[in-house]
């Protein structure tokens, strides 16, 4: 039970080659294979997502939520899936058919190609790419483009709005993304998401760079663009932005790609920042990964969900400004700070440098807050007449 | 025919047909849409020849950036994406005969290489990614085009930020 995989795939390949397979042609079917499982995994996983999602937004509104079918409405979702399969497919006048239809197998095909590289456990998973960080952002550039793609080829007016909004926000939100991908490149010096997992057996990053996880996890957030960013849909303003025209199995590949990202990027934070696999026990049975790594990463989504159902969509000016002249040269400073406290405290026992870079990112979030609290003191007081009378007595 | 021979003349072919599409297409968002699939095709080819950071690279800058530039620009400058004039004029020939003429030489070139016919050797075990990062930063190697490189992009990162700038 060291090596799940391993065997299974020794096992497959002593049966085909019995077969009279060659141990290429044999090797290349079992590769297809383990991609068709991690594939359906991946799927059945997103149609529970489905109902997650939907108890748990009720319990944020103060509703039940779904519990009719089967014990606590578990079977929901199947019941969605048979009403979009059979709904009428429509395909709006003058749109452009088969962009139209390529934009939901494009958007729900960037979120599986994620996948590819998640460490599911330290023996499973899809490949050990050493550019894995990087993988992620060229992932996250197709899911950009099949929204353009939805929004173009729609033939409407809002789902261009929306489309464009997604675009300026995902190109705005994936420099600070990329600049906090950095650190636990920095950290561990690869950019294999099994190399950064490994690494963290003893301490998790979130100790040494809290202040990265939290840029990573707003950054994550518009990236996938859900509220307080979710600006994209709109709903008051432009219905629901760039998937307005898709009905039935289309609008449901849209959605179950939007879950399912939402969910992997949970993953992608418990795995740079809280350990991904790692727990107790893990070095005797590596299969117990699995456990910890959904467990991490439905914590991480659950924090998702609780963000987008609790804080109110912001305007895009707003959204703008908060990533040009905040997130980007925080992330900048926390990039230079960890680079250079890296490399100072490297050298000293692993206490004192958890320590020592906890310092380093109170130091930098206190610099930070002072100065916001600087510049929103003085803004105030050039908008404000009665607060600058009021400042003006304080100060005498 | 190995396995790899099939994948790169599968993706050579969709490079190739993809290119040619985004000059004879009158759409322009198509156009900029075979683009992407042609970009990819050499994604492919990267990925293909073991140089998986070139592969990537190549799918964040090109698609992820210039592709949605170029959607952004087409969007935004013309009111009718339809191109409605000919597609050829009097000097095709002439430029059918000049890239006719520099395939040629180009393949004559390639074949007095000596790894032109030879099996490219495997490069195995060994970390790519870390040889080419060590090369940039090597002041015997590249590091002097590669701070080049940086200045010249923060001089065009400065002036863009002038040009836009309302000067009071």
């Amino acid at each position: 039970m060291q090596d799940p995989v391993g065997f299974l795939y020794n096992w497959l390949i002593g049966i085909l080659t019995r077969w009279g397979l060659a141990a290429a042609v044999a090797h290349v079917l079992i590769t297809l294979l383990g991609i068709l499982i991690l594939v359906i995994c991946a799927m059945v996983l997103d149609i529970f997502l489905v109902w997650i999602e939907r108890k748990v937004v009720a319990r944020f509104q103060d509703r039940l939520g779904p519990n009719r079918i089967g014990p606590w409405g578990i079977f929901q979702p199947f019941a969605d899936i048979i009403k979009l399969l059979i709904k009428e497919d429509i395909t709006p006048a003058g749109a452009d058919v088969i962009v139209f239809n390529l934009a939901p197998i494009l958007s729900l095909a960037s979120v599986l190609l994620l996948w590819a590289v998640l460490p599911i456990a330290g023996v499973i998973y899809g490949v050990d790419l050493n550019v894995a960080l990087l993988y992620i952002v060229a992932a996250g550039a197709i899911g950009t483009l099949s929204i353009i793609m939805a929004g173009w080829a729609s033939n409407n007016k809002f789902a261009l709005v929306g489309a464009y909004r997604m675009v300026a926000n995902m190109i705005s939100y994936e420099i600070p993304m990329v600049l906090i991908l950095l650190i636990p490149a920095i950290l561990t010096g690869s950019m294999s998401m099994l190399t950064i997992s490994r690494a963290q057996s003893q301490y998790w990053f979130v100790l040494v760079v809290p202040l990265a996880t939290l840029v990573f996890l707003i950054s994550a957030i518009a990236e996938l663009g859900r509220s307080p960013f979710d600006l994209n849909e709109g709903e008051s303003e432009i219905v629901s932005g760039f998937h307005i025209e898709y009905s039935g199995m289309k609008f449901g590949l849209f959605y179950a790609g939007e879950l399912l990202h939402a969910f992997t990027f949970g993953a992608f934070i418990s795995i740079m920042f809280f350990g991904g696999y790692n727990g107790p026990g893990v070095t005797q049975m590596p299969i117990l990964g699995i456990f910890y790594f959904v467990l991490k990463a439905m914590i991480g989504y659950w924090v998702i969900m609780w963000v987008k159902y609790t804080v109110p969509r912001i305007r895009i000016d707003h959204m703008l400004y908060f990533n040009w002249k905040f997130l980007v040269p925080f992330s900048l400073a926390i990039l230079i700070m960890t680079a250079l406290t890296h490399k100072l405290l490297s050298g000293y026992s692993t206490p004192v440098y958890i320590l020592g870079m906890l310092c380093a990112n109170l130091i930098l979030g206190w610099i930070t807050i002072e100065i916001l609290r600087a510049r929103a003191r003085k803004q105030r007081q050039s908008v404000d007449p009665a607060a600058q009378v009021i400042a003006e007595q304080v100060h005498h | 025919m190995t396995a790899l021979q099939i994948i790169f003349l599968l993706s050579a072919a969709v490079i190739l047909v993809s290119a040619v599409m985004v000059v004879t297409t009158r759409n322009m968002v198509h156009a900029a849409l075979w683009l992407i699939a042609a970009l990819f095709g050499v994604a492919v080819i990267f990925a293909v020849l073991e140089a998986g950071f070139l592969a990537v690279v190549q799918v964040v800058v090109y698609i992820g950036a210039i592709a949605i530039m170029f959607i952004f620009a087409v969007m935004l400058t013309s009111r009718e994406m339809r191109d409605r004039g000919p597609q050829m004029n009097n000097r095709t020939w002439l430029a059918g005969i000049v890239g006719v003429l520099i395939f040629g030489s180009l393949v004559y070139l390639l074949s007095t290489w000596d790894g032109f016919n030879g099996q490219p050797s495997v490069i195995g075990n060994v970390d790519t990614l870390k040889q080419l990062g060590n090369v940039l930063l090597l002041p015997s190697a590249y590091l002097l085009p590669f701070e080049v490189a940086s200045i010249l992009l923060l001089a065009a990162l400065v002036g863009a930020v002038y040009v836009a700038s309302n000067r009071k």
